[in-house]
């Protein structure tokens, strides 16, 4: 497998070869997914919806419902106005959610269609919604589209009516429906009222009834979306994804906002954990500091294992930010980390991190690809790679043992239920990185070192 | 009509009811979707891209934004005896200057910086969406790069809009024409040309071995584990042997007209239509031979996999199915297959089929069993629960649909986990849907009084 990786690097500045990312349209078909009885709308041609449908479908284990404008060669050529408005139409008349979300792809912003216009002259049923935002396929990643969506419901919807609401404006980042969770569950502990937005756990991690519902439980309602504008504080967690939809609440509600990174691991998690408690004022409860306890126990019981070990991460950037930061604190070195979402900002806090923990000789690379990384690989190895499904073949060729983590994971199960997040989260990547580790020295040792007891 | 809350008026005619279908008007089908549907369908790129990625030692190269490469990074489960070259994804990722400065200059150095990295023999360039909205000329791009390199670079012009998944075959038909048409044609060799059978978990190989075992040479696969000097050879077969009709019957036709090689429909799945395929290549090839050889090689075959159907037939007789796949040959032979297991197809329904297919699927099924054309999630929800399927045949789509209604499901699409062609493939399919339907996890999960499942 991928013997057509030569390991000598030769130039390439235009032709991508194994992205580490997709376009704009799926992460904000993600985001609208985790609005409650939302219903996602890919204006554009019928195989992005498919392709996006099935991609998420891929990694959750779960259906992902959403519409398609459908285009054919004549919208190409006129507009897809008429598509969408019938298409809003069928939508309410059939599938009845209370919101549809529309996005963009690269055919309908190529054209220039006006979504604006289209929206205000289309007919929506009393009581019910239409929002949008842009996603051109051409400009960021997934991760931009993600944000994209999720400042589009809030330009749409929300609103500052004057009267503070005392809760926190929280949005996750580009996490699984498991983080969600993990973060409303700390959030509940220190006592701190909050709004998150989106929130797709109750609805990509739905549980099976024997009945298929559009519409699962979850998602942050309507209401709340509308609330938002009325939020003492914004915290956004992944710089690199949520200080737009967080600049945006400022801009437009004057909610004040301030933001960290994914809390993965032990400071980056403490750093959470404080901005609640400045937040509610509320003390950090016995229960939030036993598990932070059981963590350092764990990262100190098993140091040996991970110490000096060499890391590859990839995949969206605060993921990869977060990895790193978690890697660094078990002793671990971040040889490379690349996510192939464009934007410096990644190197320069993947640079701050290794500066912090006076750590040398690592690279940092935004707009990668995982043929580079191969490369890189080959030429110096690492001792682990960790990030999406894609790497598998990169694990295999260069028998590295690969830990699952981020988007997309398509080849296991279960880890969309499981947080990455919080101490808690911190402790199942201290399993997952030290099983990887572990089965591999058994694996790989003389049958006179095997050891019974690790 | 029933379920009428689950049914868009627009997608009525779309939606058949065996005993009502009388009227003479048929089921409204090869058309395009309806504006704001949950369709299940694809586009053209992806119609286009999974009928030429399994050419194993060509270079796949998307034209446009990362999207339509991401999405289709060694998704077909099409299994290679050699190259690996097509398990990767190759892309310009068009940005915003591309968009507006245009794409072709960034084509033309990504095509040299594939002949850097390779030596290709092939290339295809598939033109996504944008590609001709912004004004790239790809002809221009791919002719220069031929002259340049001398290799075949050969476009694939699959705007997503430009119709449905069937056009996209249609493209990938003719980019396999432009590939194998030679300057001259070659003398016939006594062999066959094995059309629309993608290798997926290696069912190329068992079909290979059957034609084999009779004495049928295979000239060239196309395109399941193919090669490009294989292909090439096509046009000296004396047949076409058209597995998947829905994207190969137009290939077909153009080899019959340009290379003058006659082609069958065959269907490798279920032991029926196996073993009536081996026989219609034996007497199509017409070598005494070879007509001695399948039919003994039938006879033994049967007789090894009949007892052992048999054994999984108690569990399955009676059991209700429904279908739902992109072409309606592969719907046909399912229910067949079915039948031959004592099942009932309950539902059966298509994203591609074309008005024959429906027609002689109606032959095929009870009465009151339901044919759809295009369905949306709603609908396969609403008419599997309400015939009381048992099992779901379907695709990636369909399968958490499934699994979230409490009906069993078997993956007869990209991630088939076994080979379900042929004799083999036959009993792997029995024994698949057996351990969905008969999985111990419906006792757990109907466990705690959950009346629902």
């Amino acid at each position: 497998m991928l013997e057509l990786t030569p390991k000598k690097l030769s130039d390439r500045s235009t032709l991508r070869i194994n992205p580490i990312k997709t376009c704009q349209p799926v992460g904000a078909m993600y985001a609208a997914l985790g609005v409650h009885q939302c219903m996602p709308h890919s204006h554009g041609s019928q195989g992005c919806c498919s392709f996006h449908r099935m991609f998420l479908t891929r990694h959750f284990k779960d259906p992902a419902i959403a519409s398609s404008s459908s285009f054919t060669e004549g919208a190409s050529v006129f507009g897809g106005g008429s598509n969408l408005k019938t298409a809003i139409k069928n939508i309410f008349d059939i599938y009845d959610p209370e919101i549809i979300a529309v996005h963009t792809t690269c055919l309908s912003e190529t054209i220039g269609d006006d979504l604006n216009g289209y929206i205000q002259d289309a007919k929506v049923p009393e009581g019910k919604l239409v929002v949008h935002t842009n996603t051109p396929s051409y400009v960021g990643s997934h991760i931009t589209g993600y944000y994209n969506m999720i400042a589009g419901f809030i330009k749409y919807l929300s609103e500052a009516t004057g009267e503070k609401n005392g809760k926190l404006a929280l949005f996750p980042g580009f996490v699984n429906p498991g983080d969600m969770r993990e973060m409303k569950r700390l959030m509940k502990l220190m006592g701190t009222e909050f709004i998150m937005l989106p929130d797709t756990s109750g609805v990509l991690d739905a549980p099976m009834t024997g009945n298929y519902t559009m519409y699962p439980k979850g998602g942050t309602s309507i209401p709340d979306i509308r609330d938002l504008g009325n939020c003492e504080l914004t915290l956004g967690l992944g710089e690199l994804t949520s200080e737009f939809p967080a600049d945006f609440l400022e801009k437009k509600c004057k909610v004040p906002y301030k933001t960290l990174p994914l809390p993965i691991g032990v400071e980056n998690t403490d750093a959470f954990i404080m901005a609640l408690n400045q937040f509610s004022k509320n003390e950090v409860p016995y229960e939030i500091e036993e598990e932070r306890g059981q963590l350092m126990d764990i990262l100190l019981d098993s140091h040996q294992y991970t110490n000096n070990k060499t890391v590859a991460i990839f995949g969206d950037p605060d993921t990869v930010l977060g990895m790193a930061q978690i890697a660094l604190e078990m002793g671990m070195i971040p040889k490379y980390m690349v996510t192939g979402t464009p934007g410096a900002a990644f190197e320069r806090k993947a640079n701050a991190l290794l500066e912090k923990f006076g750590v040398e000789g690592c690279t940092a690379k935004q707009s990668g690809d995982l043929f580079e990384l191969h490369q890189w690989i080959k030429n110096d190895p690492v001792d682990l790679l960790i990030g999406g499904t894609h790497g598998k073949q990169v694990a295999r060729a260069e028998d590295i043992p690969l830990v699952r983590v981020g988007f997309p994971v398509i080849d296991r199960y279960v880890h969309s239920y499981m947080p990455i997040v919080g101490y808690k989260g911190a402790i199942r990547l201290a399993e997952l990185i030290l099983n990887a580790l572990m089965d591999r020295q058994d694996r790989d040792c003389e049958d006179e070192d095997l050891e019974m007891v690790m | 009509m029933k379920n009428d809350n689950a049914i868009l008026p627009e997608r009525a005619k779309s939606i058949r009811f065996s005993e009502c279908s009388g009227d003479g008007s048929g089921i409204k089908c090869e058309s395009e979707s309806v504006s704001g549907a949950v369709s299940q369908r694809a586009c053209v790129y992806c119609g286009a891209r999974v009928v030429l990625n399994p050419i194993t030692d060509a270079f796949h190269i998307v034209h446009g934004p990362i999207g339509c490469a991401s999405y289709t990074w060694d998704i077909r489960g099409s299994l290679s005896s050699g190259e690996e070259g097509y398990r990767n994804s190759y892309s310009t990722d068009l940005r915003e200057t591309d968009v507006i400065f245009g794409g072709e200059k960034k084509l033309v150095a990504a095509i040299d910086e594939i002949m850097t990295l390779h030596e290709p023999k092939v290339i295809f360039i598939y033109a996504t969406c944008i590609v001709g909205v912004i004004g790239d000329d790809i002809d221009a791009v791919c002719r220069n790069a031929e002259s340049k390199y001398g290799i075949r670079v050969i476009p694939v012009k699959s705007p997503g809009f430009s119709g449905t998944k069937k056009t996209g075959y249609k493209m990938a038909c003719n980019a396999i024409m432009s590939l194998v048409t030679p300057e001259f044609l070659p003398a016939k060799t006594l062999g066959v040309n094995i059309l629309g059978d993608f290798n997926l978990a290696g069912e190329m190989w068992i079909i290979k071995n059957y034609l084999r075992q009779i004495g049928v040479e295979v000239v060239a696969n196309i395109t399941g584990d193919a090669r490009v000097e294989d292909l090439k050879k096509a046009p000296s077969a004396q047949l076409n042997l058209v597995q998947c009709a829905g994207s190969m019957t137009y290939l077909a036709k153009q080899m019959e007209e340009t290379f003058d090689i006659p082609f069958i429909k065959v269907s490798f799945f279920g032991v029926t239509d196996t073993s009536d395929s081996l026989m219609r290549i034996a007497y199509a090839v017409g070598d005494k031979e070879v007509i001695k050889r399948a039919k003994a090689f039938i006879e033994e075959e049967k007789n090894r996999v009949i007892p052992l159907l048999n054994k999984y037939k108690k569990n399955l007789e009676g059991k209700k199915a429904a279908i739902y796949v992109g072409g309606g040959f592969k719907a046909i032979s399912l229910i067949r297959q079915f039948n031959e297991f004592g099942m009932n197809t309950v539902m059966v329904g298509t994203q591609t089929g074309s008005k024959d297919d429906y027609e002689v699927i109606q032959h095929l099924v009870d009465e009151d069993a339901v044919i759809l054309d295009d369905a949306n999630p709603a609908e396969l929800e609403a008419f599997m629960k309400e015939m009381g399927a048992d099992i779901l045949v379907g695709g990636v789509k369909e399968r958490p649909l499934a699994y979230k209604l409490g009906v069993a499901f078997c993956d007869h699409n990209h991630e088939r986990k076994h080979p379900l062609a042929g004799y083999e493939g036959t009993l792997n399919f029995a024994s698949e849907i057996n351990l969905s339907m008969n999985s111990p996890v419906w006792e757990t999960i109907a466990q705690g009084g959950n009346k629902n499942v």
